[in-house]
């Protein structure tokens, strides 16, 4: 069976369509990103009512949740780039898999410190052996080996279908880490967003998380694909179309 | 399935040849598990408590150390590139490659952990679960590693990378295998933790060999 991909799915393929295409859409996510953060930290830090629990110091969720839901979906988005570039040979799918494993690296010690510091007032510990806080350390386990065999080999084609491998193997495994956790112990507060069900929370403290979120989103993309562009002139920088971007500065 | 006996019998005649090979993974599981007394405790009752963790970290690691070397020697001397171009199976030569780790690293561990169980007073209703479930949980460890082999078996610094790959992945079996040997050793069923582990066991033997079989042709390949 011949499955025929969108022409789009193609032109991707193209460092040079993918360099443009890129940095159009580039000052756009930037705007979109700067300008939800903004509103979102405000109205959440400032204007969010506070919660009848825990006062103030629940405020952090909007740091905490979006990054937490972003560390995944990153995992996701480099298992799902990795696999692109295995099946189709496309060298840009394992630029964006490449470029998506120090974002989800940071991204989920970023969610773990804010855990860790919204744990504090709340658990009265730093750190608990709790299913989510140790899915979130294993995630980042994931991430750094990763990295780590992707600098390991000196030829980048190896290197990027290593990767590929291991992050494929990875997400097949992050479900079955998530409910052998979940078994072992529990204590965190269940999600706070499903797709299912209506949020527990007034909307006025929803909405500026979910501002946050899409900020989030927002913030993700820019520097994907930053770091993918960068990557991109470096691997082709043999050409002559990268010769004229870098003249044109 | 006679050229899956006949790689099996290959991979095991070379291990019989370096009697080493099986001894050092047993020597350290026993070395591992007598620090815990030395460094923690030596007290009967945590000790009791804690044995179920401590057999399975030990286990675990040692298994962790030998998987290394399961393509090490055959990539060194070229015998694993002859393997892959020749017509068998890819897949059948992993699994038996693996299958002849198996058998001295998990199994073996099988046999002399309740030796280990006993040094830690375990209570004795818990030495069937702790076979059983290093003998299902075992051969899961194998298989995973197996995968970070085969994409470190061409680089010069194996040996730290695929701890750092592997060990996120054995964290469910360490979880259900350590689990089972508490609730055997408290006297309740265990039938759902193996059943846990059973499960665990099939999906990577169906899905492992893939990644292995394909790690092992970028690693020759590059």
């Amino acid at each position: 069976m011949k499955i025929k991909m969108p022409r789009w799915f193609y032109q991707l393929a193209s460092p040079r369509w993918f360099y443009e295409f890129t940095g159009a859409l580039l000052p756009w996510f930037s705007a979109a990103a700067i300008l939800l953060l903004v509103i979102g930290t405000v109205w959440g830090l400032v204007f969010a009512p506070a919660d009848y629990q825990q006062g103030n110091s629940f405020r952090i969720i909007y740091i905490h949740v979006p990054s937490s839901i972003l560390a995944q979906s990153c995992y996701m988005m480099m298992a799902v780039a990795g696999a692109v570039g295995l099946v189709w040979k496309m060298k840009i799918a394992h630029v964006v898999a490449g470029a998506c494993a120090p974002i989800g690296a940071s991204i989920a010690i970023m969610s773990l410190a804010t855990g860790a510091i919204w744990g504090k007032p709340t658990w009265g510990a730093w750190w608990v052996w709790d299913a989510r806080l140790t899915a979130m350390l294993v995630l980042l386990f994931l991430y750094i080996g990763v990295i780590a065999l992707n600098s390991a080999f000196e030829n980048k084609a190896s290197a990027d279908k290593a990767t590929a491998i291991l992050s494929l193997v990875g997400l097949v495994n992050i479900p079955i880490i998530k409910y052998s956790v979940e078994w072992w112990n529990t204590l965190h507060q269940p999600a706070t967003f499903t797709v299912t069900e209506k949020p527990a929370m007034p909307p006025e403290m929803w909405v500026p998380l979910l501002v946050m979120a899409l900020g989030f989103y927002c913030f993700f993309a820019v520097v994907l694909m930053s770091r993918a562009r960068t990557e991109v002139l470096e691997r082709e920088k043999r050409s002559d179309w990268v010769k004229r971007v870098i003249q044109s500065y | 399935m006679k050229f899956f006996l006949a790689a099996l019998k290959r991979d095991l005649l070379l291990v019989f040849r370096h009697r080493n090979d099986i001894i050092n993974p047993l020597a350290f599981f026993l070395m591992v598990a007598v620090l815990f007394p030395l460094g923690v405790s030596p007290n009967p009752v945590f000790l009791a408590e804690v044995a179920p963790g401590v057999i399975w970290v030990a286990a675990l690691l040692a298994c962790l150390l030998s998987v290394d070397g399961i393509f090490r020697t055959d990539y060194d001397d070229g015998s694993l590139e002859q393997m892959l171009v020749s017509s068998e199976s890819l897949l059948l030569l992993v699994l038996a490659k693996v299958l002849s780790h198996w058998l001295i690293s998990g199994f073996c561990l099988a046999i002399i952990s309740p030796l280990v169980a006993m040094m830690f007073f375990l209570p004795e209703q818990g030495y069937t679960a702790l076979i059983l479930s290093l003998l299902l949980g075992t051969p899961t460890l194998s298989l995973m590693g197996a995968i970070g082999a085969g994409l470190t078996v061409g680089l010069r610094k194996g040996g730290v990378l695929i701890s750092l790959l592997v060990l996120p992945l054995y964290i469910p079996v360490l979880i259900f295998g350590a689990g089972t040997v508490h609730a055997g050793a408290m006297g309740l069923p265990i039938q759902g933790y193996l059943a846990l582990l059973g499960a665990i066991l099939v999906l990577s033997l169906m899905l492992a060999p893939f990644a292995i079989a394909a790690a092992l042709k970028i690693s020759v390949r590059s």
